[in-house]
């Protein structure tokens, strides 16, 4: 499966998103043929997480502002068997667009309420589920003018070192995508879609919360996966 | 089936807020026998230190994570990896394997760490053996004082080789 992602993932040389110009590097990537997926590693068995750590809404005393949301769905690999026991870490802005982080310096309100992070593990069926508030669009010196559309950073940890993925998960209808060079940066326009969201009624709790569903596919397995135990 | 697989996307310049509590920089515990201490720097195009990037080791004893600080400096405590059982021959000397995240990386960059110590072992190594002198270079630690000093030129001169995922 090496050599999978290649196709999806963007190019670190993507020179509209400027950032990159001095970051991404200028020779090509060599091969590492078959390597890569045959190491496994621990799946940070000793990190504790709590109910609280995927309901950002309940991190304070009091609740975030905002429109509360669900965001649920699997973790799979490329077969799609489920990846139980997985790791996954969110990070996003508040409602207003300001993340609670020294560095962003955008003219708009943090929440006392809300730190914008959140973390859980996939179930026994590879799932995940988190309660947060909808981000809002935040601007970024990238150009003139620039808005970064409503996001949430993940980041998945499985126990195959070839399947670590870091992304950002979107909202549907957002105008903001078509002009976003970080979304638009994944060449392949079917999997840029991949990385919005879907609205779910099924998820979207009356009364209370709306629901998105969005499912992650990782890469792998090695035609001849080898699971290790550490301990041994 | 084959599932299409989830794009990357780059980390950005907040991850501390998500990332920086969960895992943490020892790959082992503190005073685990042969532990030994990776520093190094990241450094872009115009050899600047960059300061928001994520550094990880990966290895069957254990995973290291740490944001590089205002001066693009990270530390890992690890322990050298046993080798890799069941691979087929030839066999590849000890190294860590390496992620690197940063604001400006739409994408994962993966490179090796080798160990100074292991001449030999390196001498043999597949994946060094295919890499000119001068690559080879960026991908074998050096020494610093009881640890190891681990630097990774994103671009320029001594770009460190970064392999294909």
């Amino acid at each position: 499966m090496a050599g999978s992602r290649r196709a999806v993932d963007p190019p670190n040389d993507s020179p509209a998103y400027r950032s990159s110009e001095l970051r991404a590097p200028k020779r090509p990537l060599r091969p590492l043929p078959g390597r890569l997926s045959e190491v496994t590693g621990p799946l940070l068995g000793d990190l504790v997480i709590g109910p609280s750590d995927s309901d950002l809404t309940r991190q304070h005393s009091g609740e975030p502002l905002g429109e509360r949301i669900t965001i649920s769905g699997w973790v799979r690999d490329e077969r799609g068997v489920p990846l139980p026991g997985a790791l996954v870490e969110i990070w996003q802005a508040n409602a207003a667009g300001r993340y609670a982080h020294d560095v962003d310096q955008h003219a708009a309100p943090l929440d006392p309420n809300f730190s914008g992070a959140g973390r859980c593990r996939t179930d026994a069926d590879g799932n995940y589920r988190f309660v947060t508030i909808k981000p809002g669009a935040y601007p970024w010196r990238n150009h003139p003018n620039a808005w970064r559309p409503s996001h949430v950073h993940f980041s998945v940890i499985t126990a195959a070192f070839a399947q670590r993925l870091i992304t950002q998960m979107y909202f549907p209808g957002d105008p903001l995508l078509a002009f976003d060079p970080v979304f638009n940066s994944v060449p392949d326009p079917e999997a840029r879609d991949r990385l919005i969201a879907r609205w779910s009624l099924e998820l979207t709790q009356p009364e209370w919360s709306l629901g998105y569903e969005w499912n992650i596919v990782m890469s792998g397995p090695d035609a001849t996966p080898q699971h290790e135990d550490p301990a041994a | 089936m084959n599932l299409p697989l989830t794009p990357s996307q780059t980390v950005g310049p907040f991850f501390a807020i998500g990332l920086s509590t969960s895992v943490g920089s020892h790959a082992v515990p503190e005073g685990t026998p042969g532990a030994i201490r990776v520093t190094g720097q990241v450094l872009d195009g115009g050899g600047m230190p960059v300061p928001d990037a994520i550094v990880e080791t990966w290895q069957a004893e254990g995973t290291g994570r740490c944001a590089t600080d205002d001066e693009g400096h990270f530390a890992i405590v690890t322990v050298k990896p046993a080798k890799h059982a069941g691979v087929t021959p030839p066999p590849e000397a000890p190294h860590l394997d390496v992620s690197v995240f940063a604001r400006g990386l739409l994408s994962r960059l993966v490179t090796r760490m080798y160990f100074p110590d292991e001449e030999k072992a390196n001498a043999s190594d597949p994946v060094l053996r295919a890499l000119s002198t001068h690559d080879r270079a960026t991908l074998v630690a050096g020494r610093e004082g009881s640890g190891l000093r681990f630097d990774i030129h994103l671009q320029g001169a001594n770009e460190t080789v970064f392999f294909d995922r």
